[in-house]
């Protein structure tokens, strides 16, 4: 590709500054908003005049904020962890053994990744408290691991297509049973999948907002994206504005953070799903 | 081995390799046990959550069942149905979805492609257009959606002043879709980017040279040698898209909470349920959202399931 003019290359320039801002915009917004004196919030300007953390310290005195920020992390990482762990095994199946059925679970998997959430909500919340599972922890762990499995199976088998065969079967020879074949050598190759798989899981429950507003009904496991759509309504606070934004600022950094250091992984996990198809 | 597709979309090769297929009939035997037991558990979950519950689902929507009213509950067989189907709601919530998922899966597809092409193409940045990117995707979706909101909101906004008017757009049903399209297509463009990219690393280069060489302007190696290569991968995308689209539901919840004819079809399901507490009405919507998907899903398969399968069939 040393073809390329100068016109052409200052295009693609132009573009990446661009999309790039298209990126950032909102962000930046929201952060702006975030560290404006509330006296400002309302002089309708994109950059704040005078910077304050007067928000931060508000939401993070406020019991309401840290119990929701408690439970998404907790939640989030819980489902994470049970979706993954479960998938491994299937994907496992799925690639590496001979079983009549495993279409009927990639493609259920794949139905599953089309529900919509709303038809099920209903009836979850009706059993959720019959079951007493309403408004706690396990009670959104359940259908965040439900949804994500598909994504998890799916994205772990394509990486765990490219797992190099011989090696298993090296194992197989030297006298290992499938299952050792599996502990011993394929999930410290399966890792990276692994990882891939478990980072879009978590962003995923981490960003779930039909389940959350659905499935509880107080501080005991509401998560921070239901928390921030009924902050307006009850805080104390004569401008809830700056808060909202403040809340909103703490649960994207996380986000940020991931997509920097994991950028290459989550592009994998999203794309090459099935490229060895 | 080269087809490339998201992970949730399509049916990837389950066929085992060749070799082995010969087994000692034991081994076999030993190993199909195997494989149920690693999927029993993901697949009991599954099944546990989403078969069962919409099971539930169709029972519930078949009953007058309202949580205010718990004593009156009795079967009424498809009149809850009939209510749904019969009220202006249904339709003009449908219309709004309608509007919804056609504007922006649109919209994606265009800034995707040009999005997929600037990545492919950008020799420098490429990482940094990538980093940037995969920022709408992650964030969390209330989040987009307030930034927009209080972007557009004519005390806190800074839009307003940026376009010098007075506007409240929220306060009427063309501009607030407008806002929920923009925040939906710049929330989800990146996604789509993304598996167009994956689909744009498949097209050989040396044709793209060859045509260069048979004189073929840029547009025409677009339309004629990129486009056509690219179908598999925008039709998984336009579907996948598609069907996320048409269950919007926390943009819409956030900023306009469905008011001024924004309400989308998750939107009034959830009303029914939660507001009302009406179990019956609020599942037959449930069920009714359930069958639209699998309508649009059976469509999009039997348009270009047969392109698709040519397509696969002839690489492999």
């Amino acid at each position: 590709m040393n073809t390329k003019t100068r016109t052409e290359k200052a295009f693609w320039a132009a573009g990446t500054v661009i999309v790039v801002g298209y990126a950032l915009v909102p962000v930046a917004w929201i952060l702006s908003l975030s560290l404006k004196r509330s006296d400002d919030l309302t002089d309708h300007k994109f950059v704040p005049r005078s910077f304050t953390l007067e928000n931060y310290r508000n939401i993070f005195d406020d019991g309401q904020f840290t119990a929701a920020l408690r439970n998404s992390i907790g939640i989030a990482l819980i489902a994470t962890v049970l979706a993954v762990g479960l998938a491994m095994f299937a994907a496992y199946a799925i690639v590496r053994l001979d079983f009549p059925g495993k279409t009927v679970v990639l493609s259920g998997a794949l139905a599953i990744a089309m529900f919509p959430p709303i038809s099920i909500v209903g009836p979850l919340f009706n059993m959720w408290r019959s079951l007493h599972l309403y408004d706690t922890w396990p009670g959104l762990i359940i259908p965040y691991m439900t949804f994500t499995l598909p994504l998890a199976i799916w994205t772990l088998s394509a990486f765990f297509r490219e797992i190099p065969w011989d090696l298993d079967k090296a194992a197989r020879v030297d006298g290992a049973t499938p299952f050792q074949a599996f502990t011993k050598v394929i999930a410290p190759l399966a890792a990276p999948g692994v990882f891939t798989a478990a980072i879009l899981v978590f962003i995923f429950a981490w960003n779930d907002f039909l389940f959350a507003i659905s499935l509880t009904s107080t501080n005991r496991a509401r998560t921070v994206p239901a928390a921030l759509a009924f902050f307006s309504g009850e805080s104390q606070f004569a401008q809830p504005t700056g808060s909202i934004a403040a809340a909103a600022v703490v649960v994207t950094i996380p986000i940020i953070v991931m997509v920097l250091v994991f950028q290459r992984r989550i592009v994998a996990g999203l794309t090459t799903g099935a490229v060895k198809g | 081995m080269t087809a490339t597709v998201p992970p949730a979309t399509l049916p990837v090769d389950v066929e085992p390799p060749r070799s082995r297929r010969r087994r000692a009939s034991l081994r076999a035997r030993s190993e199909r046990r195997l494989g149920w037991m690693l999927c029993a558990p993901a697949v009991i979950v599954m099944l546990l959550v989403t078969a069962y519950p919409i099971v539930y689902a169709i029972v519930l929507s078949l009953q007058r069942n309202d949580l205010r009213f718990p004593d009156q509950a009795a079967f009424v067989g498809l009149r809850n149905y009939a209510d749904v189907l019969a009220s202006s709601l249904w339709w003009s919530d449908l219309a709004t979805t309608f509007v919804i998922t056609a504007v922006s899966v649109v919209i994606e597809l265009v800034l995707g492609m040009g999005l997929a092409l600037l990545m492919h193409k950008a020799i420098f940045g490429r990482r940094t257009v990538r980093a940037a990117i995969l920022i709408p995707y992650g964030i969390v979706t209330v989040v987009a959606a307030l930034a927009w909101r209080f972007a557009f909101d004519p005390t806190t906004g800074f839009v307003n002043a940026l376009l010098d008017t007075n506007r409240s757009w929220f306060a009427e049903r063309a501009s607030s879709l407008f806002v929920i399209i923009l925040t939906e297509v710049w929330k989800t463009t990146p996604f789509m980017a993304l598996l167009l990219l994956a689909g744009l690393t498949l097209v050989p280069d040396d044709l793209h040279r060859a045509a260069r060489v048979d004189g073929a302007s840029t547009m025409q190696r677009f339309t004629q040698i990129t486009l056509p290569l690219m179908k598999p991968a925008i039709l998984v995308a336009v579907l996948f898209r598609t069907l996320d689209a048409f269950r919007i539901f926390d943009s819409v919840f956030v900023m306009t909470a469905g008011a001024n004819g924004t309400e989308t079809l998750s939107i009034l399901g959830s009303n029914q349920l939660f507001n009302r507490l009406n179990l019956g009405i609020g599942s037959a919507v449930s069920v009714l959202i359930f069958v639209c998907v699998i309508v649009i899903a059976v469509l999009f398969v039997k348009g270009f399931g047969a392109s698709l399968a040519q397509q696969r069939g002839e690489r492999r």
